[in-house]
Formats: structure tokens, sequence, C-alpha cells
């Protein structure tokens, strides 16, 4: 058995179950367009009801990204985010918000900045664990244990393409929530999800208890009340990132994104959780 | 030495640290499915026999060993001998894999690939073998150097392939790759990811390599009917490494036998002006072990750990990451790794085509440019083998400014 690490994302998914809700993850690019913005956006995310908030490290290869995360992490590179910068993000937003923080992340910013530095800096800038794009359970030995030794939660994704043997692992691997990659594919917003998605939710909560957020193509409202009742949080990332996108300054910004996630966040607590429908 | 080197990678794809799988988690399965089918395809004697007959038939298998006499006595020092896979149909040793992984693709039930292209030498072979198969092909191709490699993004549509242009970061083969992989997550189900160099995840860096061994395998025997004994030197240019592995391979169990990889030493020794990974003992800077579209190995980044900009005259080996395998045989002094200069390589190229009238690619140029630099310092009786991997025809809109 895991040992039970109540982190901040364990204790929201708790509070969650307990309202019957299903939760909001919102994904942002960390330092798109400036490290100054994000923090405007992230307070706004987080006052608008986000339950999870993933900063996402800019890497100049981001292979498994769609065109609007792509040139998001152009951005942030080109105001000259770095891991560093994205920790140090991390420490001031924490004396102003409780939300819990994931940071996504491709691996070699990670591993070149040492996987238990990294672990340290994270854990003591106050952030809540991490999600690793390339990495997987075979890989992740060190890793895994670098963040556990500082209780910060590891998120592994599944995918429609996962073997049940696969989502054994992954579901040992994972700590705080699993992720679901609801298609095959890059990120990027859709107009609907895939058919298979409930089948394969099904299956992955046959290989954990841990709660799962389904994200990839997630943008409408009406997307988010789909999942309620099937997952337990909805991630909702290139939708967002849009919206910065187009807007004109950090504060357009971050009205603009408050105003989606508000949206998004009302079809959360009127969709159905799974939760709810079972108990 | 012996024994030991050939039996890398191991079960997780590892050659010593490097190597593996870092990949996102839909390309998991279809990587262990793609390790399972070449698995199976090698312990299938009607595989092998149907892959040495395209080999042999379509491609021009085997490629000669030609002693370049006039090279030899321009220089006045060791015997130069070419293995000459230019000679390969479609101009470049590249074939070999794309013949290999595409009868696997058949025998997977995959009807599309897709691949990636730097110089368009692979681009071409995949578009080339999709054809003789019947299959569907898409080829990703920066958009610099379907500039500098125009000739070979005709060839790719003359042969009915779809060229993507790629227009992200430096937008030469490593943007190219992250597009390919893009496709390949979204479209796993149906589609085969031709990948053209020992790049990439777990068993791609192996089955590349395999695919490639018979070069050095045809090699040594013809080493050994021609002057009844091993070489000394086997020299090959280093992009992702395909080709070096496919002449080394067969000769690592062979103590005697030193090996030297030729990177691309660009216009300087500084991050962004080269794409030498593995030279650092000739004073090229930036490369740190990392991870890099799937697999870990020596890769040209900043502190931070982004990749760097890399610079060199040749397409096929301007990449910041090298082949895991290359990494392993450089850590443990196996094989040397040294760069030549754009200078250096295509002055190289003249040189052979007006001594042995054979105008090579600008890639394998760079193997020919540390040839011309070592053999008048070695002893007459000395053998050297220089993989000739490609052809020039692709690089004349380059050479020509250089007439
Ligand atoms: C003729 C030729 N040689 C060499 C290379 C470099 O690749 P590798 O290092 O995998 O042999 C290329 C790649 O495009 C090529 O076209």
């Amino acid at each position: 058995m895991k040992t039970v690490i109540t982190t901040r994302i364990a204790r929201r998914f708790e509070e969650l179950r307990r309202a019957g809700e299903l939760g909001l993850v919102a994904y942002i690019t960390a330092g798109d367009p400036t490290l100054e913005a994000s923090e405007r956006i992230v307070l706004a995310l987080a006052e608008a009801g986000a339950d999870v908030i993933e900063l996402g490290v800019p890497f100049s290869d981001p292979l498994a990204d769609g065109p609007v995360i792509q040139r998001a992490s152009e951005r942030a590179l080109h105001s000259g985010t770095t891991l560093r910068g994205v920790l140090d993000l991390v420490g001031r937003l924490r004396t102003k918000t409780e939300v819990p923080f994931v940071l996504f992340s491709y691996y070699n910013p990670v591993l070149q900045m040492g996987l238990e530095k990294f672990a340290a800096a994270a854990a003591e800038v106050g952030a809540d664990g991490a999600l690793i794009t390339d990495i997987t359970p075979e890989e992740a030995g060190d890793y895994r244990a670098a963040m556990h030794a500082r209780e910060l939660d590891t998120v592994f994704l599944a995918a429609p393409t996962s073997t049940e043997a696969r989502l054994k692992l992954i579901a040992e691997a994972s700590t705080g929530f699993l992720y679901v990659i609801s298609r095959t594919g890059v990120t990027g917003a859709q107009n609907a999800l895939a058919e298979e998605l409930p089948a394969l939710v099904r299956r992955v909560r046959g290989a954990t208890s841990l709660p799962i957020a389904v994200g990839f193509g997630i943008s409408h409202p009406g997307h988010v009340s789909l999942l309620g009742g099937l997952a337990d949080a909805a991630v909702v990332g290139s939708a967002l990132v849009a919206e910065i996108e187009k807007a004109q300054s950090a504060e357009a910004a971050a009205t603009a994104i408050a105003a989606k996630a508000r949206m998004l966040k009302e079809a959360a607590r009127r969709g159905i959780s799974r939760r709810e429908s079972s108990r | 030495m012996s024994v030991a080197a050939q039996t890398w990678p191991d079960a997780r794809g590892r050659f010593g640290p490097y190597g593996g799988r870092y990949v996102p988690e839909t390309l998991m399965a279809p990587l262990e499915e793609l390790e399972r089918a070449y698995e199976a395809a090698r312990a299938d004697a009607s595989f092998a026999a149907h892959l040495n007959a395209e080999l042999k038939d379509f491609a021009g298998r085997p490629t000669p060993l030609q002693l370049a006499s006039r090279l030899t006595e321009h220089l006045g020092g060791a015997r130069i001998y070419l293995k000459r896979e230019d000679l390969l149909h479609t101009g470049a040793h590249k074939i070999n894999n794309c013949l290999g992984q595409g009868l696997l693709a058949v025998r997977m039930g995959k009807k599309r690939i897709i691949a990636e292209t730097g110089a368009g030498q692979h681009g071409v072979a995949s578009a080339t073998v999709a054809a003789r198969l019947g299959l569907e092909c898409v080829v990703y191709m920066g958009t610099e150097d379907m500039e500098r490699q125009r000739l070979n993004v005709s060839r790719m549509r003359m042969l009915n392939a779809e060229v993507v242009g790629v227009d992200a970061g430096s937008r030469t083969l490593k943007d190219a790759i992250n597009e390919a992989m893009r496709d390949w997550v979204t479209n796993v189900r149906t589609t085969h990811y031709l990948l053209g160099s020992v790049l990439g995840a777990h068993p791609y860096p192996r089955m590349v390599r395999d695919f490639h061994a018979c070069i050095g395998r045809e090699a040594r025997a013809q080493i050994l009917a021609a002057e009844k004994r091993l070489p000394d030197w086997l020299v090959a240019c280093v992009g992702g490494g395909s080709n070096a592995i496919g002449l080394f391979y067969e000769f690592l169990g062979d103590a005697s036998v030193k090996m030297i990889g030729v990177e691309a030493g660009g216009r300087g020794t500084g991050l962004g002006e080269h794409a030498a990974r593995l030279a650092f003992q000739a004073g090229f800077s930036g490369a740190r072990p990392g991870v890099l579209q799937g697999t870990y190995s020596c890769v040209l980044q900043t502190p931070d750990g982004q990749i760097a900009p890399t610079h060199s005259v040749s397409a096929g080996l301007d990449y910041p990451a090298v082949g895991p395998e290359h990494a392993w045989l450089a850590e443990q002094g196996r094989a040397e790794y040294t760069a030549a200069s754009d200078e250096a390589a295509i002055d190289a190229a003249r040189t052979l085509a007006r001594t042995e009238g054979i105008i090579p690619a600008l890639e394998s140029a760079h193997a020919l440019a540390e040839v011309i630099r070592r053999a008048p310092k070695m002893k007459h009786g000395e053998i050297v083998i220089a993989n000739l991997s490609g052809r020039g025809d692709k690089d004349m809109e380059i050479l020509e400014k250089y007439l």
C-alpha cells in the first residue's frame, strides 16, 4: 500500500467529492507572455473557481502539444522563462492563494536541474505535484522517489491506447489524481469529445481509486457537463491559453480567462458527479 | 570488449545509461507492439528472405567496397577504401532501413507511413518504399531544409508522397521529428512512424541499427577478401548515427579496428554554430546528457535544458542530439568522435570529385574530410574504410556556389 499523503491536491478532491462536484483543472503555460502576467492570470483563475492549476513549464520542443500551446511556449521562452522562474512564480503565488499547483513539464528541463533539486525547490515554494509529459512509470523510478520524499504528488497520464497492464502501472505510480487523455493526439481544443471516452474512463476506474481528471480537447461548458457523472475533474488548457493569445494586455487576459473559467466551473457544478450518482 | 559489445541494448532499450523510452503515454503501447512485431519478424526466416531479396533486386545490395586509388595516392598515407552506399537506389544508405521498416509496417497491417527528413534522403527512401509496397506516405521536413534540398522535395512528390513543411523552431530536422511525432500520436492506430536514424525511443535505435548492419557485414567480408586482413580504421559521418553504426556494428568485437565518427563542425565551436554532440575533445561546447525526442543521449542544450539551435551546411547532420549507442561508444572510448567544419566538408567533396570521379553527399563529405586530414599522417600499410553514405546530386545547388 502507498502511504497516504494528504496534499493540497488530495484535500481538494476530497472536498469536491463531498460536495458532489466535478472539479476544474486549469492549465496555462507559465511565462506566457510574461511571468508577471501569469501571476495575475493564475490569481484570477483561482478566484474564478479553478480547483487545481497546472503551470506549464515552457520547452523548446513541445512534441505532445498542438499549435496553441506550442505558441504559448514560444512566447514564454521569448520572455526568458526558465524552470527556476516558474518555481519562483509558484513561491510568490503561494503567499496569496491556497489553490493546488501542479508543475507540468517535459522531462529535460527537470532533469537538467536535477531530480532532487527540483523536488526540493518545488516543495519549498509550495508546489503540490508535477506531471511530466514524456516520462512514463517505467523510466520514472528516481523521479518518483525524489518527489515522494518531499511529499509531492506525481501525476501520470493514461491514454486510450494504454493496455490494462499499463493502466495498472500508471495507477501504481500516480498520486494525487490520475490524468486521462481523452483521445489520441496532441493538446488542443476540439468540438466533440471522443466516443470512446466513457469506456476509457471506466477502464481507468477499474485500475485506480484515485480521482480521475480528463483532459485534451475540452473547451466548452457542454464538454464539462458531459464529464459530470463520469470523471472527477475536467482539465481545460488550450481553450484558456487561446484567451491569453487573443488578449491585448495581461489585465484583459486575466479578465477573459476568469470569465471562461467561471463559465466552465458553473457547468461543472451543474454536472452530476460520479460520486454523487453512485452514492 | 568483444561479445559484451554486441548485447546492447538491454531489455529496456539501454546502451549503458543511454537510450530508453521517453514518450507520451499514448505512444507506449504502440512502441511495445512495434517491439514485439520486430522480434517476431527477426525470428521469421521468411521476413529475412523477403528483405534480402528487396535489398538485392530493388536497392542494389551488396554495394562495392572500392579502393580509392587516386585519393590514396593524392594523400600519400593509408590505403583508402570507400563503402559505396551512394550507389544504392535513391542514392544513400537510408533505403536499407526503409525497406526493413516498410516490410515491418506491412506485416503489422499499417497502411500509412510517416517520416521526417533532413537532407531529404530518408524522405525519398521512405516515399520510394511506400510506392513499392503500396502504402500512403507523409513526410515532414523543415522549411529551411526544403529550401536547401529542393531536388529531394520534388523527388518525394514525384513518388506521390505528401511533403509537409514544418515552420517551427529552427525549421530543420529536429522540428520535423516533433511534427512527425505529433502526427504519430494522433494517428497511431493506422500509422507506422518510419524513423530515419538510430534515434527516438526503444526499439528504434536498435532496429534501425540492425537494418543498417548489412553495411559493416559486407564491408568486413569485402576487406578480408581484398586485403586478407581487417581494416585499421573505420570512418563515417554522424547525424543521428545510422550510417556510422551500420558500418561499425559488425566490427565492434574486433579490438584492433579503430572507429571514428565525424560530426558537423559547422562554422565554429560555440553553441549554435555546430552540431557536434560528442566531439567535446575537439573543443565543441554545449552538449550534456539529456532527453530529446524519446531517448536519453548527449544533447546540445542551454543550462536550463532548452534544446539549442544547431548549424551545419549539411541538413542531414544538423541535429542537436545523437543516437544513444554512439553516446555509449564514446563514453567507453570504443569509438572516437570528431567534427569537420562546413568548409572542410566542401573541400573534401571537391577533392573526391576530382580524384575519384565521385560527388559525395555533403554529409558523407564530413567523413571524407576527416580521412583527408588523417590519412597523410598514417603509415602506408594502414587501411581505412570510409562510409560513402550518399551521393551529392541533392547538394549541387550548394556546391555550385563553391565551384
Ligand atoms: C547521405 C547521408 N549520410 C548521412 C546522413 C546522416 O544520418 P545518419 O547519421 O543517421 O547516417 C544523412 C541524413 O540525411 C544522409 O542523407
